[in-house]
């Protein structure tokens, strides 16, 4: 309870509540803060601007960070391990890793991998309870984290579930299926809590509609359903498809968290890739709304705006990045702003009240797949770069110049941070059925390798870099990115390094060897102390100032 | 959708693709059919359903949808999703009526039987089976413009008559042939071979230097071996004596560098002439 009070959430509504015991520990009132103490939803808060305002580390002690601890995430099942789950338990799933963002409240750390979740000590990495989730199977690739109502975790499960535990036990409250598992969805969203809603979508690599959903935190009862694709005749967006056969079969997963906007109710949210994948033979046209930013009312489910930010998308570079909302200066006036860095190579921003867009620009160095932009400033697709049978040499490569790594924005500079992948790719066409193939097949691609790799910090209002780091080697992205009221970035190099740099100029300012980075930094501060904590791989490491 | 989050695990995807994945949806943890059922439910498919779903089920000319995806057929467990369908028809919204087809459920049962076990050959990602293998053409450029473009911009490194002397013979398949090409990594060798390593020099403030193999660069550190054989490593900043130069002669920045430069056009020409070097 001690620990407790040091938390602004709890220290906020603790005096009104007569049985501590049942104080909740994230009422959903407290998600409205922005980031300081606590880290209690996928972005830290509802901005997406990993924007910490805690200031023990700043640029003149971030020399002296030091490692408080290093654990690695238990999978075996234990005394302390509540097992839940449909399945029979014998499913082999991947070693684990962490590559979502982990929570913390009052001292205590929430961390997943898929069919895995764990509460440890904030202070020591000491594990507090484990579950386990006994999968049907299913794609296992990631879990993005988890979101806290009151006193549940909720976290989707890679075979489809949306599961509720009690924060304080890992003991199941329920769990409800949120997609079909014969269509072949997967599910690898960090759920987000919306008040009494919790948000929560799903990935699929068969050609199925793409959805988020609204469920009840305390029940699980679904409360609405949105597809991002047109699914019935009439249905706004289907003239964007050559039948509605195609458009049902679109795509357009949700697969990442959003941002929401408490002040017109909108939740806005990234959308994936059309489908087939590839082959956009069989879906001519620009496949409305896939690869786009759509803003959703969050009480009614209703699509306020959209803008694709990827028209006609053939090359699985899904625009799911969660965008950033900030309000900002454009030609003088106050605006309310949101951006979003697309795996396509393209940054954008718009207007987040009426999705009217301001700016376009090309953040990936040789990006070359498209014509130029059109007159409401989307890239135009050169068909010339789709999959071709002799093979077309096609930048960025598959996974895109980002990918679902966090990108993170200091409203103080005005920068948006992302980083950059120069990969390229020879993309050949296997498949030239006039039917066009079916998820992500009738292609095969060729990783040639990489121009350039490097992180910028792109100023909003002209989407031009106002600093760029190239790294000198090193793989690229891997990993997300987190900013600091003390004008600090930090993030790893793609070369091993987790690296503190000039959050101002990219200057590099400290850097500890601890492996490939696997989630986004994250800061938080307990009994009084800032703790820096990333994934790698299957280890947690949480570094502070002594 | 697929979020490759390391350059390593992108690079590593073919070999992770000759690895047998773990049956990960219903559609293939269900247990194989009887083979006589399933060929009895071939034969029906091709006489009753083939006209209006294709030969692979993929949809045909007259109409009717694919079934490889449909949620009615991967719902279906035995036949009882998708009788209704064949013997009721269906008037789906804004596609094509199907007709009814009043055939015995038994029949209904072995082509469903039959269509599960080609749902279940499908390939990972949400690719269709395999399929018969299809002959493409590759081999679309213009021979003499490559001649033209590998003499002017790849003869400082490369020689027709030299180390490519007979590589169209080498490396027939031309897919690999050009990959390697564009890639710059060793003709003949799998792909995730290293490319020629990189030479590096250290030049300190104090006037000396050592050179050798480059192992690793990055902001920090910049490690060796030398022509001796011993592996060195250094501190790029702050160290004594301090590093004033890091020189790297990489073999491969000219292909690096060439990735943004080459045009599909002339990526084709240099192939059709790489490839008649026999």
């Amino acid at each position: 309870m001690i620990r407790r009070t040091r938390s602004t959430i709890v220290g906020l509504l603790a005096p009104a509540l007569l049985a501590a015991q049942q104080a909740p520990l994230v009422p959903p009132a407290a998600l409205l803060q922005p980031l300081t103490v606590d880290w209690p939803t996928y972005s830290g808060d509802y901005t997406g601007q990993r924007y910490s305002r805690l200031t023990q580390i700043n640029r003149d002690t971030v020399r002296h960070l030091t490692l408080a601890w290093a654990a690695r995430v238990n999978t075996a099942q234990r005394a302390l391990t509540v097992v839940g789950g449909e399945g029979k338990g014998d499913f082999p799933i991947p070693p684990p890793a962490v590559k979502g963002s982990i929570l913390e409240v009052g001292g205590v750390i929430y961390v997943t991998s898929p069919d895995h979740t764990w509460a440890m000590d904030a202070v020591d990495g000491r594990e507090l309870w484990h579950y386990f989730w006994k999968t049907k199977g299913s794609t296992h690739i990631a879990s993005r984290g988890s979101a806290i109502w009151n006193n549940s975790l909720l976290f989707e499960t890679p075979d489809n579930y949306l599961v509720s535990v009690d924060v304080r036990t890992g003991k199941e409250n329920w769990h409800v299926e949120i997609a079909d598992f014969d269509q072949q969805y997967f599910s690898t969203m960090a759920p987000v809590v919306i008040g009494d809603q919790v948000l929560v979508g799903t990935g699929n690599d068969l050609d199925a509609p793409g959805f988020l959903q609204s469920y009840d935190p305390r029940t699980g009862a679904l409360q609405w359903k949105t597809y991002m694709v047109p699914m019935n005749p009439g249905d706004p967006g289907l003239e964007t498809w050559p039948s509605l056969d195609a458009a049902r079969h679109g795509g357009g997963q949700v697969w990442m968290p959003g941002s929401y906007d408490p002040e017109t109710g909108l939740y806005i949210t990234g959308t994936g890739n059309p489908t087939p994948g590839y082959t956009g033979i069989a879906r001519k046209g620009d496949n409305l709304f896939t690869c786009s930013l759509v803003a959703i009312d969050v009480k009614t489910g209703k699509m306020a705006w959209y803008y694709q930010t990827s028209p006609h998308d053939t090359h699985d570079w899904d625009s799911a990045q969660t965008p950033v909302l900030f309000d900002g200066t454009i030609d003088g006036k106050p605006r309310k702003l949101v951006s979003t860095a697309a795996r396509n190579g393209y940054f954008f921003t718009l207007d987040r009240v009426t999705g009217e867009h301001i700016v376009t620009s090309k953040f990936g160095k040789t990006t070359n797949w498209a014509k130029g932009l059109r007159k409401n400033g989307a890239p135009e697709p050169n068909p010339a770069k789709e999959a071709t049978i002799p093979g077309s040499l096609v930048s960025p490569f598959e996974g895109g110049v980002t990918n679902w790594q966090a990108p993170a924005f200091n409203p103080e500079l005005g920068l948006f941070y992302v980083h950059e992948s120069n990969g390229f790719n020879i993309l050949y066409l296997t498949d030239p059925d006039p039917r066009g193939s079916m998820g992500l097949g009738g292609k095969r691609f060729y990783v040639t390798g990489f121009e350039s790799n490097a992180i910028q910090g792109i100023d909003y209002r002209t989407g031009k870099p106002s600093w760029r780091h190239e790294w000198p080697t090193g793989a690229g992205f891997g990993s997300g990115i987190l900013t600091t009221a003390t004008g600090l970035l930090f993030t790893g190099d793609g070369s091993g390094n987790f690296v503190a740099m000039d959050a101002a100029s990219g200057e590099l300012l400290w850097h500890t060897r601890i492996g490939n980075i696997s989630n986004a930094p994250q800061t938080y501060e307990v009994n009084g102390r800032q703790y820096l904590t990333v994934g790698v791989g299957d280890m947690l490491y949480s570094f502070v100032l002594y | 959708m697929r979020c490759a989050w390391t350059f390593l695990l992108v690079i590593s995807a073919e070999a992770a693709l000759a690895a047998q994945p773990p049956p990960t949806f219903p559609a293939q943890q269900r247990p194989p059919g009887d083979p006589a059922v399933i060929a009895r439910g071939s034969s029906l498919y091709a006489i009753q359903c083939r006209s209006c779903h294709g030969m692979d089920l993929r949809g045909g000319d007259m109409g009717g949808p694919n079934l490889l995806r449909s949620p009615i057929v991967l719902n279906d467990q035995a036949g009882e999703a998708i009788a209704p369908v064949v013997i009721n028809g269906r008037n789906p919204p804004g596609g094509k009526p199907m007709p009814p087809l009043p055939l015995p459920r038994e029949d209904i049962d072995a082509i469903s039987e039959y269509i599960h076990s080609v749902v279940a050959s499908a390939q990972p990602q949400g690719a269709p089976p395999a399929g018969a293998k299809v002959e493409l053409n590759l081999l679309v450029g213009n021979s003499t413009k490559g001649k033209r473009y590998f003499e002017a911009r790849c003869t400082s490194c490369h020689s027709a008559t030299g180390d490519l002397a007979g590589i169209g013979a080498r490396l027939a398949n031309i897919e690999q042939l050009q990959n390697s090409w564009v890639s710059g990594r060793r003709f003949g060798t799998p792909a995730a071979t290293s490319p020629r390593p990189a030479v590096v020099t250290v030049k300190f403030e104090d006037g000396s230097d050592v050179s050798g193999t480059l192992q690793r660069l990055d902001d920090f550190t910049v490690s060796l071996v030398t022509p001796e054989g011993q592996y060195r490593n250094f501190t790029r900043r702050g160290a004594n004596p301090r590093i004033a130069d890091v020189d790297i002669n990489d073999p491969m920045s000219g292909h690096r560098s060439l990735f943004a430069k080459l045009t599909d056009d002339d990526m084709h020409d240099v192939t059709a002439y790489l490839a008649g070097l026999k």
